[in-house]
């Protein structure tokens, strides 16, 4: 009896939609937040939004007292050049990674699990890449003039560095910003304007009629917006590869032992995707909770987010194997040395245990059935796993710098406290974003919903599951 | 015929076209059959989402966008790949370490990111161009219960400028389908 309980909730758990879902319904469930008068929502978001603004407030501090007095206020310093700024850029932006990738892959492989959680994820993308944005402009010393990065007719008569990885930076992250938002407004327009149709408000309903452009569902409409929307993912999924090679190759084309390394572009695309996806989660579990979305963010999108980040978690762990094993094997007396120094160091060497805890040992619970059905578990996981690639990159940029060729240019790091509010606040940042999203925007794409139900109705979503259930002599409900 | 009244009282040359509603997609691919096999040619289909298989029934061609996309991401790749070259090669050379100008496996990112970013810019504004939108007025919006074509519910219209349009067969023609109302829609 209790395999079979089993099994139905495995039967269960395969469901990318709840079962007896109407088009209306999707709508209702989805729009319901967002249409609500601003005295009906709930307590939590005020709460929470104001949390999110006094840290956005902590940034904006930061910044000002960073642009009035210099980069002198972070710990930056020889030999660590490259302190918290780097570090967190290079986290910001892995977060962002797994929405290009639901959105973009799984459109492309025909994941219709990818539905329910596209559309927050892709902001998620955005604001994640905004806060990282920032960070490489804001530790330029001159954040002013970030412009002289790109490209323009000046009157110096000069062009940018276009050898050097900071121009690639900017012109991958640019371009996978823009193409992001892009990607992430079209999707949004049909979405926007069942919003003006559904608002009763006059102001919202003018505010959705705009941005929605007068979108009417003709037939032709769709046929073009569709392929668009496929090729648009197409280009997205070779753009997110290319965004977190080039910060790779960033380090890579130093000539610093433990970044000097081929390893570098894969094992940081799929660190990227291992953050991203404990993003997802962290985000998914507590908005579904809070907007009822249980029967359109099902079991199965945190079963299938926990298998990605469970595979990603070990083709990292492979990394760290294969970086050991190249600095050894290398035969490079200060590639070996790096590595001893990272895993063993006595200053240092904490942060190698805890991240292989936090990357490696904490993730392994992923492979039961039971953990990944409990939303709690996975929560608390992928909360881990955030720590733990935050501590990736901080092991690899700032604990390698500390102890390089020279003895003599042997130093230490020290976050100041600006380093942390700075960090800390564009947390706040991220949260500000996202909770005026859940507020503004509907969270998930109802009309690529509706597709589904439509599927659901008349083809059966889950038509094997269904006939493999019978052929175990299972009932099957509904 | 022109100037035969219509049931609104407006005028044929005011029509915008006859709009029938159905409640399932099933119903609106059948209708698109039927419509289509009675030699209309102006017609469209207003759907909650993109219903599979309902523009070929309807006879429209397929979109040429990612022919446009494929033109701009070369064009973009190449005049990516050219100012690198340029401003390294003829507008300013810089003999860094004896390496030459052109050194071109530097160039690869930078191409690349310009690739990717006209053809993204290009299918989406093309898209976007194409369907006339930005629009701030389309006559299909005065179809009664038309808020609910983004809801449930969808819509077949055969446009007054088609060749075969004529006010009273083709009412009588969509009526036959039985949809749950039928409208006459005003310019």
């Amino acid at each position: 009896m209790a395999v079979r309980n089993r099994e139905r909730t495995v039967l269960e758990t395969n469901r990318v939609i709840g079962r007896n879902q109407t088009y209306g319904h999707v709508d209702d469930v989805v729009d319901a937040p967002v249409l609500t008068h601003p005295r009906a929502t709930p307590a939590w978001w005020y709460i929470g939004f104001a949390i999110a603004l006094a840290l956005l407030g902590m940034y904006l501090a930061t910044v000002v007292y960073l642009i009035t007095t210099g980069i002198g206020i972070f710990g930056n310093n020889i030999p660590v050049a490259w302190g918290f700024p780097i570090v967190n850029f290079v986290w910001w932006i892995g977060i962002g990674h797994a929405g290009t990738l639901i959105s973009a892959a799984l459109l492309l492989f025909r994941q219709p699990w990818r539905t329910s959680i596209n559309r927050f994820a892709e902001a998620m993308t955005i604001f994640a890449v905004v806060c990282a944005g920032l960070y490489p402009i804001l530790h330029l010393g001159r954040p002013w003039v970030f412009y002289w990065l790109l490209p323009y007719p000046n009157t110096m008569g000069l062009w940018p560095q276009f050898r050097s990885p900071l121009d690639w930076d900017l012109f991958a992250i640019s371009t996978y910003a823009s193409v992001s938002i892009l990607f992430w407004y079209i999707g949004l327009i049909p979405d926007l304007a069942t919003l003006r149709d559904r608002a009763k408000n006059k102001g919202l309903k003018l505010f959705y009629a705009l941005l929605s452009l007068g979108w009417n569902n003709s037939t032709k409409a769709w046929q073009r917006y569709m392929r668009a929307y496929l090729l648009l993912a197409a280009v997205s999924f070779p753009l997110v590869l290319s965004v977190h090679s080039t910060i790779a190759m960033d380090f890579a084309f130093s000539q610093v032992p433990g970044w000097n390394n081929t390893i570098m572009p894969p094992y940081f695309v799929a660190g990227a995707v291992f953050a991203g996806f404990a993003m997802v989660l962290i985000l998914a579990i507590p908005l579904r909770k809070a907007f009822g979305l249980e029967k359109l963010i099902t079991m199965r999108h945190l079963d299938n987010s926990a298998k990605l980040m469970l595979a990603t978690g070990l083709i990292v762990v492979y990394g760290y194997m294969i970086e050991l094993f190249i600095a050894w094997y290398s035969g490079v007396e200060f590639e070996r040395f790096m590595a001893l120094n990272r895993v063993f160091g006595e200053d240092h060497g904490i942060y190698f245990w805890a991240l292989i805890f936090c990357n490696f040992i904490a993730i392994q619970p992923l492979w039961s059935l039971r953990v990944r059905q409990s939303p709690l578990a996975l929560f608390i996981i992928s909360l881990i796993v955030s720590v733990g690639m935050w501590l990736e990159r901080f092991v690899i940029i700032s604990v390698t710098l500390t102890k390089e060729f020279l003895l003599s240019s042997w130093g230490d790091y020290d976050a100041t406290v600006f380093d942390w509010s700075l960090y800390i606040g564009s947390l706040g940042l991220f949260a500000t974003l996202f909770f005026l999203f859940i507020r503004l925007l509907p969270s998930i794409a109802t009309t690529e919903m509706k597709e589904l139900v439509h599927h659901d109705e008349h083809h059966g979503s889950d038509y094997f599951e269904t006939i493999r259930a019978r052929e175990r002599g299972l009932e099957v409900e509904g | 015929m022109s100037d035969v009244t219509t049931t609104t009282g407006a005028q044929t040359r005011d029509l915008y076209g006859l709009v029938a509603e159905f409640d399932s997609a099933e119903e609106i691919l059948a209708a698109a059959d039927a419509t289509r096999a009675a030699g209309y040619t102006r017609t469209d289909a207003y759907t909650p989402f993109a219903v599979e298989g309902l523009d070929e029934r309807l006879g429209m061609k397929s979109t040429r966008i990612g022919w446009i996309m494929l033109l701009a991401g070369t064009i973009g790749g190449f005049l990516g790949f050219y100012m690198q070259w340029f401003a390294n090669v003829v507008h300013y050379p810089l003999n860094i370490g004896g390496r030459p100008f052109n050194s071109w496996p530097n160039f690869i990112v930078i191409t690349f990111e310009c690739t990717v970013l006209v053809s993204a810019f290009t299918v989406g504004l093309v898209m976007l161009a194409r369907n006339g939108l930005p629009r701030p007025y389309h006559p299909i919006f005065n179809t009664p219960n038309f808020e609910n074509a983004t809801r449930d519910k969808f819509f077949l219209c055969i446009e007054a400028s088609d060749p075969n349009f004529d006010l009273i067969e083709t009412r009588r023609f969509l009526e036959r389908l039985s949809p749950t109302r039928l409208s006459e829609v005003e310019r």
